[in-house]
């Protein structure tokens, strides 16, 4: 009887991971088989294959811009959110502060607090300073909304890491930005990295402080996906979906890369 | 304390905070509080706008959909998030790579590419209702997309990540021989999983699912994309007053609404499982 059960839920188990898998990657995997579609509405299964959607994002002006668009803001974006998330995650973890749980989750709470919210607060904000529709007004929306990204990456990371380095590096004469520089921030480097694809990623992918705080002529992509995936609907969407798709993979298997270890032992 | 070595310059590193803080404060902290505050201040300073919002019908409609489908994708996030958590943790290396990647890929996705990519899969001559029709189970379309099942849809493949990572952080910790010993002094195996397995992955249950539920509060695109009129949740009103109305009172009203409402929650979390584990 105890075995039978056991099996039972195993196979339902199974099942299930199975099914959510499906779930997961089926959408996904649809997007791009229409993106290479030669008709020009979104059908599956395609009739036919092409480029032409590929084409299309590149030669059509407004989608050219808007790709611009989100490059150009993209690594200002990211940099500035590492840099401050670094700094920040180093200061709460490492830095004796009064209060550091209370700051975490202070720092936290642009992940926290809904999008909608801070896209309303920033736009209305914004028209004193004539910052809607500037790369500026985009770049600081960016920098504030991937910072806790960092932040959580790196203080997870700092946590791990024995402190007794940095106290050892200090014994042999090093001063603390020496110890910093040569053993801490190697050591942190995965971590860094890891949380910078992720503000990068997410600021690409950003879409409803975007949607507020930009105009027609600085337009990111995101933008200019939603207001064709509402509008006319060509089989170019399904290409940048693609496209950023391919983008977000790249930078997932770049940060388990960076970020591997060995095996959990279970047992500990 | 043990006073090292330097330990006189360390608390210099606190000032490393200092530019994410004026940041923060700069460009989150001061605009949300300004717009809560038009609130009570716009168009005439006063309660105004939270009377309007208790009187008028049509915003009490959109608020109680918000907590309903809220309170609707949580249990299905879980009951559907619990055995791939399960089979993550206590596979071999090679089962539990594979699900963490796959659970992994929509959290790095764009939301937004999600979302569409639901349309099309469940569109009127998708995918999902071609299948339907092959396997005999329907003779026409269902109507699959603009309705609840089109958001629930797409809410909980959005979601899933959210309960799945924190359970089997959880279940991690737990002593993998405590089914077997409570197995050993009698107890049958769904006993022994009720009362000895399941209340130890409750931190982590509770976590995901507040992360879920809070989550869905404020969600904008989902059901922007996927629902029906019927559907219409708190987000979307809050954009359509402000694009549409520039009626920042009221949007400043139904924004206090929802962060009220979040921070209720969250503070329950931390009297339960902590604080920590619930950011994170």
């Amino acid at each position: 009887m105890k075995s039978s059960g056991l099996s039972v839920w195993r196979s339902l188990r199974g099942a299930i991971c199975l099914l959510v898998a499906l779930y997961l990657i089926a959408p996904l995997t649809i997007v791009v088989i229409i993106s290479f579609s030669g008709a020009p509405f979104l059908q599956f299964p395609p009739p036919s294959f092409s480029l032409r959607w590929y084409d299309n994002l590149f030669t059509d002006a407004a989608w050219g811009d808007a790709l611009q668009v989100s490059l150009s803001i993209l690594l200002p974006s990211a940099c500035g959110a590492t840099i401050l998330g670094t700094a920040a995650a180093y200061a709460i973890v490492r830095g004796r502060v009064p209060g550091a749980d209370f700051l975490y989750a202070v720092l936290m709470m642009p992940i926290i607090v809904p999008s909608i919210i801070t896209a309303a607060a920033l736009f209305g904000l914004y028209r004193l300073f004539d910052l809607n529709g500037t790369l500026t007004g985009l770049i600081i929306a960016h920098v504030v909304l991937t910072t806790p990204y960092v932040v959580a990456t790196v203080a997870a990371a700092l946590r791990t890491l024995d402190p007794r380095l940095e106290a050892a590096a200090a014994t042999l004469g090093a001063r603390p930005v020496a110890s910093f520089r040569h053993v801490t921030l190697p050591l942190l480097a995965p971590a860094i990295l890891s949380g910078f694809l992720f503000a990068a990623v997410a600021c690409f992918d950003e879409l409803i402080v975007s949607m507020f705080v930009s105009t027609a002529r600085t337009r990111p992509i995101s933008v200019q996906m939603w207001s064709n995936i509402r509008g006319d609907v060509d089989p170019t969407i399904a290409a940048i979906a693609s496209l950023s798709f391919a983008f977000a993979l790249l930078a997932l298997l770049g940060s388990l890369f960076f970020t591997r270890r060995p095996e959990v032992d279970r047992s500990a | 304390m043990t006073a090292g070595p330097g330990f006189g310059r360390l608390d210099r590193r606190v000032w490393l905070l200092a530019p994410a803080l004026v940041v923060l404060t700069l460009a989150f902290l001061w605009p949300v509080g300004w717009l809560l505050s038009r609130a009570f201040t716009q168009p005439q300073p006063g309660l105004g706008n939270f009377v309007q919002l208790v009187r008028n019908p049509g915003y009490l409609q959109v608020l109680g959909n918000t907590f309903l489908i809220s309170a609707i994708v949580t249990p299905i996030c879980v009951i559907i998030g619990f055995p791939v958590a399960h089979a993550m943790t206590h596979s071999g290396p090679r089962i539990r790579r594979t699900l963490i990647f796959v659970v992994l890929i929509p959290f790095w996705t764009s939301l937004l590419v999600r979302s569409f990519a639901t349309v099309i899969l469940l569109g009127r001559n998708g995918p999902v209702n071609g299948l339907l029709e092959a396997v005999g189970l329907t003779s026409e379309p269902v109507p699959l997309l603009y309705n609840l099942f089109g958001v629930l849809a797409g809410a909980v493949q959005v979601l899933l990540p959210f309960v799945i990572f924190p359970l089997h952080a959880v279940m991690l910790r737990i002593d993998p021989t405590l089914l077997p010993a409570a197995m050993t002094l009698g107890a049958r195996p769904i006993r022994a999983f009720v009362s000895v397995y399941l209340p130890l992955t409750l931190p982590g249950l509770i976590t995901g699912a507040t992360l879920v539920f809070i989550s869905m509060l404020g969600y904008y695109v989902t059901p922007a994309l996927l629902g029906g009129p019927r559907q219409t949740m708190v987000a979307q009103v809050i954009q359509d007053q402000i694009a549409q109305f520039g009626n920042w009172g009221i949007a400043g009203a139904l924004s206090l609404t929802l962060i009220a409402a979040t921070g209720v929650l969250l503070f329950a979390v931390h009297a339960t499982v902590g604080f920590r584990a619930s950011v994170r």
